[in-house]
């Protein structure tokens, strides 16, 4: 199962240009679902002011050289290891999920687009990447989603206590474990039996919710953080700091200090 | 002066929600991030603005005096043992402070009554309260003031 290539098996029934055509209109469909995400909260218009007022109080005028830095450095901090979330369980489970998403994704694309006729030759590296990126991504999204949500873990919800903040990751794991167990049931050779059909058709509906639905999900946080991260490192880099003091440099005379605890006392 | 959350910095992790002693930080059901469901109730205590690790909690000035720029921002470093404060005034003077952090870790020093002795009649009536002297770090007798002097002003 993990190195057969699910699409080049499906385009047996369904034309690869279908199956390209559905991963185009679902690009276009997160483009769409972001843009009026954009207008309705107004996110960027407020980012852009932001930086404005916090070019007024900086300190000190960075140079290209000095903002290329602060870029660099929070695109492989904050952003590829996502630093901000500490060292902790919930750091992993999303370094997993956020790895497993973006190897499910490529490898998609890469094998709809190159690979998707009954006669493609699959390099065995591709069908290991989307299989790979599922599992992964499965992991940490159930991970997070039973046991490491702030629901669960902080204001003491059941588990399956389902709100609209859950639509992104739910029809994330449902689009990677659907994916799943449509590839496997297809792996088995059913002789056209239903149940594969079923799991395909459950994979499709996943991802459409998934990429349609991005105006009312969390799925563009993807996009906003990177950003919100790069500004609060500039801001820290110029001296303004939106507003908070600096660093303490003296701080010796204190002590050792105390350990932050993990948030479970309610 | 109620808090409020910049919702980019906000990762959710809870922090002022476990914190909050008036139980109004809560997590919003539509983008699971903290927000300050009742800023009425806002005891203005700066315990989620100091336990927030991303600094993503502020507070909102009154509307009399909020809108000439001041900003009263905190940073909490536990691995120093410091609190810094930058107060920046609406004539634009800004001035810094570090302080320690006095906070104990939790439960060390909440005292278990449910194990101490029983309090007889006479500590019962006792101006001396429950663990003093020794609480307040000192082995001398504390001073006490005549029943006799409270009746003057107060009939009860």
């Amino acid at each position: 199962m993990l190195t057969t290539n699910p699409f080049s098996v499906l385009s047996e029934t369904v034309p690869s240009i279908a199956m390209q055509s559905l991963v185009i209109v679902m690009g276009l469909l997160v483009v769409l679902g972001t843009l009026l995400d954009i207008i309705h909260k107004k996110n960027v218009k407020y980012f852009f002011e932001n930086a404005k007022k916090a070019k007024k109080s900086a300190k000190k005028t960075l140079t290209t050289g000095e903002k290329t830095a602060v870029v660099i450095k929070t695109i492989t901090s904050d952003i590829a290891t996502t630093s901000e979330l500490g060292a902790g369980k919930r750091r992993a489970a999303h370094l997993l999920g956020m790895y497993g998403t973006i190897l499910f994704w490529v490898g998609s694309v890469i094998m709809i687009f190159c690979y998707a006729s009954p006669t493609s030759d699959t390099p065995l590296i591709w069908p290991i990447i989307w299989h790979m990126g599922a599992i992964m991504t499965f992991l940490g999204g159930f991970w997070f989603w039973l046991f490491l949500r702030v629901d669960v873990y902080s204001e003491a919800h059941p588990w399956y206590r389902i709100i609209k903040a859950d639509l992104f990751v739910l029809s994330l794991l449902a689009s990677a474990t659907f994916g799943l167990i449509w590839s496997f049931l297809q792996s088995l050779n059913l002789n056209n039996r239903w149940y594969d059909k079923l799991f395909f058709i459950l994979f499709v509906i996943s991802n459409l919710v998934l990429f349609g639905g991005v105006y009312w999900s969390k799925f563009a946080h993807m996009f906003y953080k990177p950003g919100a991260a790069i500004q609060k490192n500039l801001a820290e880099a110029d001296g303004s700091r939106d507003n908070l003091p600096p660093p303490a440099d003296a701080p010796e005379q204190y002590g050792l200090g105390i350990n932050r605890e993990a948030p479970k006392h309610y | 002066m109620p808090t409020f959350v910049y919702m980019t910095r906000c990762d959710g992790c809870g922090h002022c929600v476990d914190i909050c002693p008036s139980d109004i930080m809560h997590i919003d059901e539509t983008i699971r991030r903290a927000k300050n469901i009742e800023p009425n109730f806002c005891w203005e205590c700066y315990a989620c603005v100091k336990a927030c690790p991303n600094h993503a909690i502020d507070v909102r000035g009154y509307a009399d005096f909020s809108p000439m720029g001041h900003s009263v921002r905190v940073r909490r470093e536990e691995e120093k043992g410091t609190i810094s404060w930058k107060i920046k005034f609406r004539n634009g003077t800004e001035k810094d402070f570090v302080s320690p952090i006095t906070t104990k870790p939790w439960g060390k020093f909440i005292p278990k009554l449910s194990e101490a002795d029983k309090p007889n009649q006479e500590e019962i009536n006792s101006q001396i309260l429950y663990s003093e002297p020794n609480g307040l770090n000192t082995k001398k007798d504390l001073p006490t003031i005549s029943k006799d002097s409270f009746k003057k002003g107060v009939y009860y």
